[in-house]
């Protein structure tokens, strides 16, 4: 058994957190949890006195919100859509005979023109967008949603539905710059706070196919993505907890937000990894939250 | 060949300026050339001269001028040949 294995075996043995047969879809107990509530404290301080707007979301979207933001053009592999039985008591009829001799019955179900989100800004841009164009200081919201990513592993880093909280700018390239160098600072400050050893590198998205490496290696080569890299499964590298994000004006051309000058809006986010950072600190300060450091229970809130 | 790559980013590379403008070795990135339309242009290029960018050459260096295209699409006519 390797340790990554066995992180995730110790932390199985431990009631931390429930398996449930599906690699990547898990369910957490108290210990957990109480770490996630003061993750979720942490950062609204450290985004204290910013003004953010907040907004919470379910774990899904509007099909034709989905489709526009143009996800499949780049991760059709992680994308998933909700579908439901639609059919009458002669098709409910041919469905229970279908699932009582173990045949194919997914096929038969149809599109609830909902999606399952795959990053929690996604849902914000619609939204500002709607209101026409932004105000000279631009917006900055306070966003979290659940995320899902087609993505069965082995690691308890990388679930399949996770918890994503971010902070998102929108407007002039100067002000959503100036933001993502300010939270790059904010971020590491944060883990420092947290006594997390961490590193900042460069990083690109996984993009789908042959394609997916050009994309990749331009994402790179702009450094638009930067990752703060926290050591948590043994034996593999280091896992992505937080990222700081430059989107350019992807979003604000893709739902024509625009600022007071008539070009259109630039965004940035910076975002955090729930269930990441929650395995981080079990990492590195053990199971009993009793015995964590002091600065790291004060940070937290915990008790 | 540098017409019809010339062509081909007119018709799908969405520059900012007419492509007959831009030198061979002016960066297409600064002449409005996205990430997403550095796909299709791949895609396209694919298509026209029958070939396949490997890895090695998915890079944004790659695609940043027409001369740069012009060498890439020129060696893997010529390995392909030689094959």
């Amino acid at each position: 058994m390797d340790m990554q294995t066995s992180f995730r075996t110790r932390l199985i043995a431990e009631g931390i957190l429930f398996p449930t047969g599906v690699d990547g879809l898990f369910g957490r107990n108290g210990t957990f949890e109480a770490v996630y509530d003061g993750l979720e404290h942490a950062i609204t301080n450290f985004g204290r006195g910013s003004g953010a707007e907040v907004m919470r979301f379910p774990p899904a979207m509007a099909q034709t919100t989905f489709e526009k933001s143009g996800y499949m053009k780049n991760f059709p592999h992680f994308a998933g859509t909700v579908h439901c039985f639609c059919g009458d008591d002669r098709a409910h009829h041919a469905l229970m005979g279908q699932m009582e001799r173990g045949e194919d019955w997914m096929g038969k179900q149809e599109p609830a023109d909902i999606v399952l989100t795959p990053a929690a800004c996604y849902a914000v841009y619609p939204i500002v967008a709607k209101r026409g164009v932004l105000a000279d200081a631009g917006h900055l919201v306070d966003v979290a949603s659940y995320c899902f990513r087609h993505e069965p592993s082995l690691e308890p880093t990388r679930m399949q539905l996770f918890r994503m909280r971010e902070y998102v700018r929108i407007g002039t390239p100067a002000q959503v710059l100036a933001f993502r160098e300010e939270w790059m600072e904010r971020g590491q400050a944060f883990a420092t706070s947290l006594e997390l050893p961490f590193e900042v590198d460069v990083a690109n998205d996984p993009f789908f196919g042959r394609a997916g490496k050009l994309m990749a290696d331009s994402q790179r080569m702009q450094n638009l993505k930067f990752e703060l890299l926290i050591p948590v499964n043994d034996g593999a590298g280091p896992t992505a907890c937080l990222s700081f994000n430059y989107h350019m004006s992807y979003f604000g051309d893709t739902w024509d937000m625009r600022t007071p000058d008539g070009n259109a809006a630039q965004t940035a986010c910076v975002a955090f990894g729930m269930e990441r950072l929650v395995l981080a600190l079990l990492r590195h300060h053990g199971f009993d939250l009793d015995q964590w450091p002091a600065g790291v229970r004060e940070t937290l809130a915990l008790r | 060949m540098e017409q019809q790559i010339r062509d081909i980013l007119a018709e799908v590379g969405g520059l900012v300026v007419p492509v007959g403008q831009v030198k061979l070795d002016q960066d297409l990135f600064a002449a409005g050339l996205t990430s997403f339309a550095t796909v299709t242009v791949m895609l396209a290029l694919e298509e026209a001269f029958d070939l396949e960018f490997p890895d090695r050459l998915m890079t944004r260096a790659t695609f940043g001028s027409i001369a740069t295209l012009l060498a890439a699409v020129t060696e893997l006519k010529g390995d392909r040949v030689a094959a």
